[in-house]
């Protein structure tokens, strides 16, 4: 498959509910300025150290042209707009921090993510999501390979499709695809939930499709709310575990 | 590690900036293989003069160009350019009879690239002191492909080095480690072809020109590597006319094509298409798994 199809474009998708920032406005009260680093007249090791002990509550990123770890390992509830296109491990570890991509983003997008809030505009490259613990992760285009893989907590929400071996051994959270998903969907997978709006390639070893009860559809409408996207809920299918990879086999153990 | 950028021009007007537009797109995966880098040009005629064949050769003798020209025919006038490990000798003959010629008059020589409009250098370093050294900046033409390195799997030698250019205009540059390649180099020794090393990416080229020289075409060979090979791969080989991008089915290995109507481009990561020209208004993609994705001049 192909698991960047062209961009979704989603209007009116902020995460925080206020009216979008532009540029910063001098005659604002100091908290309301938008702080706004260009990398290139600074790197990303200034950018992140500034981020890491803010001055400001709202940044505005510049040329950022594929640039790695832009604005990983947050831990303040600050926002992050950034104009362009990252690179790997973006928003890695983010917690409590509110970033948004007006772009794609290369590998390991929001990897580890604790908390907070992680959108990007354009597609994801592989293992978006992977390893997260918590927050709530947007991607209005496509996520390529392995999104979701070992998740454990966190929310994921793209817009287009997914790549073969998404959820692969996925232990908790939500990953609602409004596309496609590719082969081997929740490989190995223990109890995060998955939703799909369109086909499957295959289904991973032990991932089966699971009836969608009034609770799911409730939770698969407050997840879509969140995203900024009205599909309706009636739309998708939920799979999960089969649950029977849980426990060594003792009847089997003749044959290790 | 190692990076991988590739970059096919659709558009002449852009054939004088392309070894500008390579220079900048090598900046860009200069991180992803800091101990050597290779580049390979297509369509440059001083580096490759029209009617002219042109061999890369390491550890070339000095007075190669008299040695050369002495067992050539009439003893035509030959080309001799060195640019760090690599020479490049040009003269007026096939590319066969200049390997030959090549081979003969310097046997401890290795050649490491071949065309009648393709030169090859290779050598050890920091990529981006190698792209002056090789004067990437002053290269012209339409198509151009160059690799750098961490070396894993053998040592950091000129040798070792990407691209790998075993049948005559072909390159072939490899992120990635092939698993069976002991097995696959035992069956192509036995079909009778030639091995220079032990490293894992020649035997790639060599099954590749093998096919190529069967009469298959560039996606049919890929698509007959795919079967072959077992391990981690993302692979940009070139042609005299043909540009492809193939990866195996996990695609660990990273790889982003950039497709506009000026020009195809494929490298290892975004950053180093940042600059191009146009990129905004560019169909950029992730090649998916076990896929081959072929553009032909």
């Amino acid at each position: 498959m192909d698991a960047v199809s062209p961009v979704t474009t989603l209007e009116g998708a902020r995460l925080d509910g206020r009216a979008d920032d532009d540029r910063a406005t001098g005659d604002r009260a100091a908290g309301d300025v938008v702080r706004t680093i260009d990398l290139h007249e600074a790197d990303v090791r200034t950018l992140n150290a500034e981020l890491h002990a803010p001055r400001h509550r709202r940044y505005e990123v510049l040329n950022s042209q594929g640039a790695h770890a832009v604005a990983a390992g947050l831990r303040e509830e600050i926002e992050v707009r950034v104009r362009g296109h990252v690179g790997y491990y973006c928003a890695g570890m983010n917690e409590a921090a509110h970033v948004v991509v007006d772009g794609s983003a290369g590998t390991g997008l929001a990897e580890n993510m604790m908390s907070g809030s992680v959108r990007v505009r354009g597609d994801a490259s592989q293992s978006a999501g992977a390893t997260g613990r918590g927050g709530l992760l947007v991607v209005e285009g496509s996520a390529s390979m392995r999104c979701g893989i070992s998740m454990k907590g966190i929310d994921i929400v793209v817009g287009g499709s997914v790549g073969p071996m998404s959820a692969f051994m996925a232990q908790a959270g939500r990953l609602v695809v409004c596309g496609d998903a590719g082969d081997g969907l929740g490989d190995s997978i223990y109890e995060a939930r998955l939703y799909v709006r369109g086909g499957i390639g295959t289904l991973g070893a032990d991932c089966v499709e699971k009836p969608l009860r009034e609770e799911h559809h409730a939770e698969l409408a407050q997840l879509l709310a969140a995203a900024g996207l009205d599909h309706a809920t009636s739309e998708f299918r939920r799979y999960g575990s089969a649950r029977s990879l849980y426990h060594f086999t003792t009847e089997h153990a003749g044959s290790y | 590690m190692c990076g991988i950028i590739g970059l096919h021009l659709r558009d002449p007007e852009l054939y004088p900036q392309l070894g500008r537009l390579l220079d900048t797109m090598l900046c860009g995966v200069t991180e992803r293989g800091p101990d050597s880098a290779g580049i390979a040009v297509y369509g440059d005629p001083e580096r490759n003069p029209p009617g002219e064949a042109a061999v890369s050769v390491l550890s070339a003798p000095g007075d190669l160009a008299d040695l050369v020209s002495a067992v050539l025919p009439g003893t035509p006038p030959v080309g001799v350019d060195r640019a760090g490990a690599t020479t490049v000798v040009t003269a007026p003959v096939s590319p066969e009879a200049l390997i030959t010629a090549v081979s003969a008059a310097a046997p401890d020589a290795r050649v490491v690239g071949s065309g009648s409009d393709l030169v090859v250098y290779k050598d050890v370093g920091r990529p981006d002191d190698l792209a002056a050294t090789y004067r990437l900046r002053d290269v012209s033409g339409w198509q151009g492909l160059a690799h750098t390195r961490m070396a894993t799997e053998s040592a950091i030698t000129p040798e070792g080095c990407h691209p790998f250019s075993v049948g005559t205009d072909q390159c072939l540059v490899h992120n990635g480690s092939f698993s069976n390649h002991a097995t696959v180099r035992r069956d192509l020794r036995r079909q009778g072809v030639e091995f220079d090393s032990e490293n894992d990416t020649e035997v790639g080229a060599r099954f590749v020109a093998a096919r190529l020289a069967e009469g298959d075409d560039l996606e049919k060979a890929l698509r007959l590597l795919g079967e072959t090979f077992d391990g981690f791969y993302t692979l940009l080989v070139t042609t005299a006319d043909g540009f492809a991008v193939v990866r195996d089915e996990i695609a660990c290995k990273p790889a982003i094509v950039a497709e506009h109507p000026r020009w195809v481009a494929m490298a290892s990561e975004f950053r180093a298409l940042a600059e191009l020209p146009g990129i905004g208004e560019a169909h950029i993609f992730e090649p998916a798994p076990g896929q081959v994705y072929a553009w032909t001049r």
